[in-house]
């Protein structure tokens, strides 16, 4: 038997042998590709990328270049024309002025006042829409309780109406229950608003994570609330950064809501910097107002910075399952 | 005796699919029940009934003599195993042992001594302060076994534990949790598809098909026995070999098919068997070859048509007629395709089946 084998694997055993010797021979002699396969460096496909890359980025970054060095020339210089010339000499008084004492119709107190009114608006906004949706999203993913699936659907629904829609209605309810004009009716509005999108961004998070771990918890003797503190939360910080993001860049950057919603002494800095660059009064101070802009957009830019790489896991994390 | 655990008319929908049906079982204490059937049959909804983590349909669960149907997961004295582990990602080992136990309300040191006790009887205790994620499969899943063994119940459900483990880890581990329930003495259901963990842990096997219980019985029942043809062929590997025939119970029993006719003499026959069109089925060990096959009461010419040596013992597949069979040699004989074989039986070791219902005659 053995021997009937051998004859039928005669010829592949042969060409099986030629091929090994022939690369002992090339090994030997150092010829013969080995290792890691080389690159070419300046292919036309990287240049074509490159290229690409460079064009694109220099379009995204030419403006903020204006901005930032008109902002720190004076005005005699800024009238020269050379916008796009770096300051000849550096001065940052247009930042102070911008901050401090800049009229903005009313008052001549700058951004400093909207400033902070932006930020007694965005963190319980924020905190609150965060803390609500994800026991939200907690609850549709784990507790399948009766007419779960409709409020997701409503809830669904939700965030695809345009806002305008829903500004006069908003604005009856706030004045019904005494909150409008407050910065506490503006914050309500903004937890409202957050909601569907934020609880969507959780719930499919809190489905992508294993659950045999909820189950687990359970045969625990965890309940609702010890389960979401003490499994999912300290599971969830990618999902919770990515909230935080866009509910805080979201809410800072608003415009609609804080005009609307507002009395001119709570306006939040967005609408603050929109009545400095469009004041009417006297000469426009180009370099005031890139200061005021830059100071604006600070916020959102800084939590970017802190926060990228969580930011992108999150994003990665909830997409995963739908 | 009250059983530990007793099911009545189990009935489990999701939505319109029903996927138990009417399920009655009973669970002896201290019994090792494994629930056997291939994947999608329902038996781990049936564990997650058990445990509570599904709200059933309709039918009665009692633990202890205690009707849990509708108590929490955690108020049903049961500890849970999970297929992948399950583990708390953000807590140490020791914060996993702990955690029911605090969500319990135990003292401190209570709390110490049982999860100290656990990681004696699973050898952890050196992971005590690591993370799952520093863990390797089979240290996380002693590790899943602590934290049912730290809530000190009666009752254990195992959903898969060691399918996630390769084969060497797998063999270790059944051989653990086979002694944990000798040491313990407490009941256990344990849910695989694998048949030798079914086979080698089980004191009774109940085998599962489309939420059904086929069979429940012995493993030395299920394999001697099968009740019906499911479960003859669902049980051994390879499977059990079938032939298509008459049963003949006129004058002498006999059975006839395509390539044999033979007398069934020996064959224990379930009462009131009558003369009908029905399978033939014989393992392949009991299919003897070469010298062994002259002794045999039934024997046949046929053609090797495959052989799988496994080392210990030697499979083969043979050609009689249109039909395939296999045979398991012992050793390593010297076998090659194409080459005649003989090969013989003893009827008394087959296994009769009704046509109609595939039920065991
Ligand atoms: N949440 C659900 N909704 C609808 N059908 C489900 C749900 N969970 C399970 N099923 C169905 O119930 C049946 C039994 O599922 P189950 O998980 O109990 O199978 P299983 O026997 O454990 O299989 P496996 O060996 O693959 O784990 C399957 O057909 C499955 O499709
Ligand atoms: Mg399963």
């Amino acid at each position: 038997m053995g021997k009937c084998r051998d004859i039928e694997h005669a010829p592949l055993r042969a060409q099986a042998e030629t091929v090994l010797t022939d690369y002992a021979a090339q090994s030997r002699d150092g010829t013969g590709p080995r290792g890691r396969k080389p690159k070419k460096r300046l292919s036309g496909r990287n240049i074509m990328i490159y290229g690409t890359l460079f064009v694109v980025s220099v379009y995204y970054l030419l403006p903020l270049w204006v901005m930032v060095v008109t902002s720190l020339k004076g005005m005699p210089e800024i009238r020269l024309g050379n916008i796009f010339a770096p300051p000849v000499e550096i001065t940052f008084e247009p930042w102070v002025k911008a901050w401090s004492e800049a009229c903005t119709g009313l008052n001549c107190d700058g951004l400093s006042r909207g400033f902070w009114n932006s930020v007694r608006i965005t963190v319980p906004s924020a905190l609150f829409s965060i803390f609500i949706a994800s026991v939200n999203g907690y609850a549709l993913a784990n507790w399948r309780f009766k007419g779960g699936e409709a409020f997701f659907t409503i809830l669904i629904f939700g965030a695809f109406v345009p806002y305008q829609v829903m500004l006069y209605p908003m604005v009856i309810l706030l004045r019904e229950i005494g909150l409008y004009g407050s910065l506490a009716g503006l914050v309500l509005v903004h937890t409202v608003f957050g909601m569907p999108i934020v609880t969507l961004l959780f719930r499919n998070y809190f489905t992508s994570l294993p659950e045999e771990l909820f189950k687990a918890a359970r045969v625990d003797g965890a309940g609702f609330w010890g389960i979401y503190f003490r499994v999912m939360l300290p599971m969830s910080l990618p999902i919770f950064t990515v909230a935080m993001i866009i509910q805080i860049t979201g809410i800072w950057n608003d415009f609609l809501f804080g005009t609307v919603f507002t009395r001119p002494n709570l306006y939040p800095m967005t609408v603050q910097l929109n009545n400095i660059v469009n004041s009417v009064q006297g000469v426009k101070e180009y370099n005031v107002n890139m200061a005021a802009t830059l100071l604006t957009g600070l916020v959102p830019l800084a939590i970017y910075f802190a926060s990228g790489k969580l930011f992108v896991r999150g994003i990665a994390a909830g997409a995963v399952k739908g | 005796m009250q059983p530990s655990i007793a099911i009545k008319d189990l009935k489990l929908a999701f939505g319109a699919v029903e996927v138990l049906h009417d399920l009655n079982l009973d669970v002896g204490q201290g019994e090792f029940l494994v629930l056997l059937g291939s994947s999608g049959c329902g038996k781990s909804t049936l564990l997650n009934c058990i445990a509570g983590l599904l709200d059933i349909t309709d039918g009665q669960i009692f633990i202890q003599g205690r009707n849990v149907t509708w108590e929490e997961p955690s108020d049903r004295g049961i500890g849970m195993v999970f297929q992948s582990y399950a583990l708390y990602p953000q807590m140490t080992v020791e914060g996993n042992l702990s955690f029911g136990l605090k969500n319990a309300g135990l003292p401190k040191a209570e709390i110490a001594e049982r999860v100290a006790r656990a990681a004696r009887v699973l050898q952890i205790e050196p992971l005590l302060k690591r993370k799952p994620a520093a863990l390797s499969g089979g240290q996380r899943q002693r590790v899943a076994i602590g934290r049912a063994l730290v809530r000190d119940v009666d009752v254990f459900l195992f959903d898969e534990p060691l399918s996630n483990l390769d084969a060497k880890l797998r063999a270790d581990l059944r051989v653990e949790i086979k002694q944990l329930h000798q040491q313990l003495e407490n009941t256990m259901i344990y849910v695989t598809h694998d048949q030798v963990e079914a086979m080698t842990l089980a004191d009774r096997i109940a085998i599962m098909k489309g939420g059904k219980i086929m069979q429940l019985g012995t493993p030395k029942e299920i394999y001697n026995r099968p009740a019906n043809r499911y479960v003859a062929e669902f049980i051994g590997s390879p499977t059990m070999n079938m032939l298509d025939g008459t049963l003949d119970m006129e004058i002498a029993p006999s059975f006839s098919c395509d390539i044999a006719t033979f007398a069934l003499g020996e064959y224990g026959f379930a009462p009131g068997t009558v003369s009908g069109p029905a399978w033939f089925g014989i393992r392949p060990e009991h299919v003897e070859s070469g010298e062994a096959a002259e002794a045999m009461p039934v024997q046949l010419d046929t053609v090797i048509d495959l052989v799988e040596p496994l080392g210990s013992d030697t499979l083969v597949r043979v050609r009689a007629g249109g039909q395939l069979l296999w045979a398991r040699a012992n050793g390593q004989p010297d076998l090659s395709p194409r080459q005649p074989l003989r090969i013989g039986f003893d009827p008394a070791r087959g296994h009769l089946f009704d046509r109609q219902g595939d039920i065991r005659l």
